[in-house]
């Protein structure tokens, strides 16, 4: 297959995924709840009110017209209106992402130089102390749930040594050092969710590589150690850690809702849990979707980064 | 058989981890008879009292006993997250049978609703699914397992598919047998192997995920002596010096989640054995 046949299958394939994906989220945030109107006007109210509130939020459609109606306007921008601020819930969304972006970028400008050098590190050591201790923390650190190590940070960091701050707000109108000091500690639970699946793809692909027919060639016509492993292992070995850093992107964001709420940081994440505690619908369709677009998209950024990282794709030699 | 059976006994990382859940649920079996406390007494003249003799874990801020919480806390999440994961496995073998087997369009449509759910994080599916139909331990079990499902379904269909085209299904057929007695008397017993697996690591992700869940408020509800609620009920307390009841139930999740894990590491290592 040439490579525009591939990105052109996997983009149809997106496609698919996230109309499935809207279906689910119309389905847990319109049909499953029931009564809406009922729900936001509570138990004592008079059914001709409730039949009212059904007419203005257009619930006494048929159902398919109101997937329709909903789909196509999330599509241009506009995810309706939020029961709880009764305000349209894209501006919120927007500047919540805003805020999730920051985090979440820190984390990965943290997380992957941490974990491909931990990876590469016990690749070369395999079978010694250091690889082991790696891989024990890599593993309690990737199956710990975000709260768990969040909190123990926190007593770490924030109380105890006193040396990072346990809010993630920062003062207003600070600058961008001092947002970043500030988003360190919440941003540590995340690279430690991340790390231990990210170290063990790169020493999985570091081993893989230094086992390799071209590693011993390059071994054995005399190249120094150093020009081996930059030219010939890490080149290979570093391929399959790099899409896997871009599908991650949706365990963050799932860890965006703990370490968020634990933080008290103003994210997607807390913009969630905020809509669900509420039972406010449209919020949390708005944010739930959006973060499923996120996730698709990365994925699909991944495998197009895969296929042209890879001559062997980009040439067309291989599926 | 046997020899898997030797090899998982004989790990270390296994028994560790067989170890540490065993004594959580002996903990959640009997802990109401061993605690020096009653978990649900409130001692209104002895709030948020440091760790001491009497109270080796001090107590939290309606004065019950954080010892005797901590180890009848067990109990719920011990009895949601197997249940969900129980759940997922049934539905799970079910939908992979036969998808793996006659293949075809529910097998892509499949596919599809799997690529969907993978595009969002568990955490997030289950907290739109409970705010829709409400927040119980048995709506936990109900959306964790149906979640599990077709993350189930694909490993046993992967499975199926490499079992569906040998000799002794053809056999089965030619016999005339009927088609569930080839799914489930022929195939099944020959996917056992990964199915065990894939328990064992749904079970760490269903405790990962009640855990999580009981923390942002909907998981297990109150007056449960559950962890994940007794940190979320306890953690704005620790800026004010008051570790305790935080710390001491932070580390039983912690401990139960690195069991369940090892002992599925252990079961994986003699499954590939």
């Amino acid at each position: 297959m040439t490579i525009g046949r591939i990105l052109t299958k996997r983009a149809a394939l997106s496609l698919i995924t996230l109309w499935l994906l809207s279906a689910m989220v119309f389905a847990g945030g319109q049909l499953l709840p029931g009564d809406v109107a009922r729900a936001i006007l509570g138990p004592l109210a008079d059914a001709h009110a409730v039949a009212n509130l059904d007419r203005q939020l257009g619930l006494d459609r048929p159902l398919l017209i109101q997937y329709w109606d909903w789909i196509s306007h999330f599509a241009m921008g506009n995810m309706g209106q939020s029961y709880s601020y009764r305000a349209p819930v894209a501006p919120f969304v927007l500047a919540a992402l805003g805020y999730s972006v920051k985090l979440g970028t820190l984390a990965f400008v943290l997380v992957v130089p941490l974990s491909i050098a931990g990876g590469v590190w016990s690749a070369l050591h395999a079978g010694r102390l250091i690889d082991r201790i790696i891989g024990i923390i890599g593993l309690s650190a990737t199956i710990l749930p975000e709260f768990v190590t969040g909190i123990v940070l926190i007593m770490i960091f924030g109380i105890w040594l006193k040396i990072l701050p346990i809010s993630a707000n920062w003062p207003p109108g600070a600058a961008l050092p001092t947002q970043i000091y500030y988003l360190l500690l919440p941003s540590l639970p995340l690279v430690l969710v991340l790390f231990g699946y990210l170290a063990r793809m790169a020493r999985a692909g570091t081993l893989e590589a230094l086992a390799a027919d071209y590693t011993r060639t390059a071994v054995l016509k005399g190249l120094k150690p150093r020009a081996v492993l930059w030219r010939h292992v890490l080149r290979n070995a570093l391929l399959p850690t790099i899409t896997v850093t871009a599908t991650q992107m949706g365990y963050l964001m799932g860890g965006l809702v703990v370490v968020e709420t634990l933080f008290r940081y103003p994210g997607i994440g807390g913009l969630i849990y905020a809509a669900a505690r509420d039972k406010d619908f449209p919020m949390l369709e708005g944010g739930v979707l959006t973060v499923g677009v996120i996730y698709t998209l990365a994925g699909l950024i991944a495998d197009v980064s895969h296929a042209l990282l890879n001559p062997r794709i980009r040439f067309g030699a291989a599926e | 058989m046997k020899v898997r059976w030797r090899v998982l006994t004989r790990s270390g990382t296994f028994m560790t981890g067989v170890l540490i859940v065993a004594f959580w649920a002996g903990c959640a079996v009997c802990g109401r008879l061993i605690v020096p406390f009653d978990p649900f007494a409130d001692d209104i003249l002895n709030t948020l009292g440091a760790p001491s003799g009497v109270h080796w874990f001090g107590t939290d801020q309606l004065g019950r006993d954080v010892f005797s919480r901590v180890i009848v806390g067990a109990r719920d999440i011990l009895l949601v997250a197997p249940l969900a994961t129980a759940l997922g496995i049934a539905l799970g073998v079910l939908i992979g049978l036969v998808t793996g087997y006659f293949r075809g369009i529910i097998d892509d449509l499949i596919g599809r609703v799997i690529d969907a759910l993978l595009a969002l994080p568990l955490v997030i599916i289950a907290l739109l699914a409970l705010t829709a139909i409400g927040t119980s331990a048995a709506t936990v079990v109900v959306v964790i397992g149906i979640i599990f499902a077709p993350l189930v379904a694909r490993t046993v269909r992967a499975a199926v598919l490499s079992e569906r085209d040998l000799d002794y299904v053809a056999a089965a057929k030619l016999r005339n047998e009927h088609t569930v007695y080839i799914l489930f008397a022929e195939i099944l017993p020959n996917v056992i192997p990964p199915i065990v697996v894939e328990a064992g690591v749904r079970l760490g992700y269903a405790i990962f995920t009640v855990a999580t869940l009981s923390f942002i408020g909907f998981g297990i509800q109150p007056p449960s002596p559950d962890w994940g609620l007794a940190v979320s009920e306890s953690y704005g307390l620790i800026n004010g010096g008051i570790w305790w009841p935080v710390l001491f139930n932070a580390l039983a999740i912690a401990s139960l989640v690195i069991g369940v894990n090892l002992a599925a590491d252990g079961i994986q290592a003699a499954v590939d054995a």
